[in-house]
């Protein structure tokens, strides 16, 4: 149990998504002027990685991994090593389960896909999905690693989004220079954030 | 971008319409690559590798692209592309793909690759389209290699992994600056290239959505 809280605490602080390992960008850059939208995107983030990695990891542990398909029974099936195959199915993988969520979001909880419905589609190309996915292969976590790595991988990366839209509704009232107004000065914002997320680095349950 | 012209589609992506510091495409994985030289030359030659030829095939095939499915037509053949990089990285450069990592896969969801397939390939004929994306490959490779030379040679003295300035355990005199190879610097970085190429180029400023009357006192406006 322990192991799974530090899991938890290290991939929302120490390895945070956005301002660790720069993914997500495009978005976390582009969607973070409002408070309110940023958090619907980060919710919408959440939700996705918690279904997709661990999905992910099923699918490179019973299909793709190297003699992952002896339960198949198929004579030589523990000789096969599927595992180039990772980036097409990972990918084919994000792009049905969003597909699939927006559909079902549509027709169950249609209040929910109101306030997400504009941000899912943008989630199939965000690079921290898939990310996240690529980091669970390289460390070969096992099923139960995997959705508490993808569990604390959004929260971290929604934490970072959030805070950052909430220092650029402040910093609309700032009298920025001229050529260094929008995109500079959010990055300037944002290299201060990572800074100061570094504090968490070593931290360890 | 008015009239296409294949010296036109080449260069203008590298300091006129800058994929990174203009359209904010791409920096997700730009920026993770880029603590040394030859990690980032690595990087850009993928991307280019894969943004041109991307581009190429797609455009081969646009005519015959249904609309609704050209999203998952497009991933699957960047996705093959990536897959082939990353072979032959592993297979000829083992040390250097360990060094990439997950950030060779990352490519696949680089907003510039899908950017330039569906806005430029897909109206275009193949030879132009292939030079857009070795030009915005290029753009792309440029930054990188600018952010890769800061900050190699203030973090650790070198270029290329030679010693240019030397570092005072070496019993030179410079002190290398440890910042320069965490995360954080690469924020700063680009937000000064940002900051100088729209000093440069003024009609690249962002219009400030709520502007300050003059003599304001700042409390009043909060």
């Amino acid at each position: 149990m322990e192991h799974y809280l530090s899991l938890f605490i290290a991939s929302v602080f120490v390895e945070n998504m956005a301002l660790a390992f720069f993914l997500g960008m495009c978005t976390f850059l582009a969607v973070s002027k409002k408070v309110a939208s940023a958090f619907g995107l980060g919710i919408a983030v959440i939700v996705v990685l918690t279904i997709t990695v661990p999905v992910n990891n099923l699918i490179l542990e019973f299909l793709l991994a190297e003699g992952a398909l002896t339960w198949t029974g198929i004579p030589g099936a523990e000789n096969i090593d599927l595992s180039f195959l990772g980036y097409l199915s990972y990918i084919g993988v994000i792009a049905a389960i969003v597909q699939i969520l927006e559909m079902f979001l549509d027709k169950y909880v249609p209040a929910l896909y109101n306030a997400l419905g504009v941000f899912l589609p943008l989630i199939t190309v965000n690079c921290a999905i898939l990310g996240a996915t690529l980091f669970m292969a390289e460390r070969s976590y096992h099923f139960g690693e995997s959705v508490v790595y993808g569990l604390g991988a959004g929260v971290g990366w929604a934490l970072a989004i959030t805070a950052l839209a909430g220092i650029r509704e402040k910093l609309k009232y700032s009298d920025v220079p001229g050529s260094l107004q929008g995109l500079g000065i959010t990055f300037i914002t944002v290299g201060l954030m990572s800074l100061g997320f570094m504090s968490f680095s070593g931290i360890q349950l | 971008m008015s009239a296409a012209t294949p010296k036109g589609v080449l260069t203008t992506p590298i300091f006129k319409n800058n994929p990174i510091a203009l359209q904010i495409l791409g920096i997700c994985s730009a920026l993770a690559v880029t603590t040394s030289m030859s990690v980032s030359l690595v990087m850009s030659l993928a991307v280019i590798f894969v943004t041109a030829f991307s581009n190429l095939f797609v455009s081969l095939i646009r005519h015959h692209i249904p609309s609704s499915i050209r999203i998952i037509v497009q991933m699957t053949i960047i996705a093959s592309l990536v897959i082939v990089v990353d072979q032959i990285l592993k297979a000829y450069a083992y040390e250097m793909s360990k060094q990439l990592s997950v950030f060779v896969g990352l490519i696949i969801t680089n907003c510039i690759v899908m950017g330039r397939a569906e806005g430029f390939a897909m109206t275009n004929p193949p030879g132009l389209a292939f030079l857009d994306g070795v030009g915005n490959g290029l753009g792309y490779g440029f930054i990188l290699m600018l952010v890769g030379f800061v900050r190699e040679l203030l973090g650790a003295g070198s270029v290329f992994g030679f010693t240019v300035l030397t570092p005072v355990q070496d019993g030179g005199w410079y002190v290398p600056n440890g910042l320069l190879l965490l995360p954080p610097s690469a924020f700063f970085i680009i937000g000064l290239i940002i900051w100088v190429l729209r000093s440069v180029n003024p009609e690249q400023i962002e219009e400030n959505e709520f502007q300050m009357k003059e003599n304001t006192q700042p409390k009043e406006a909060v």
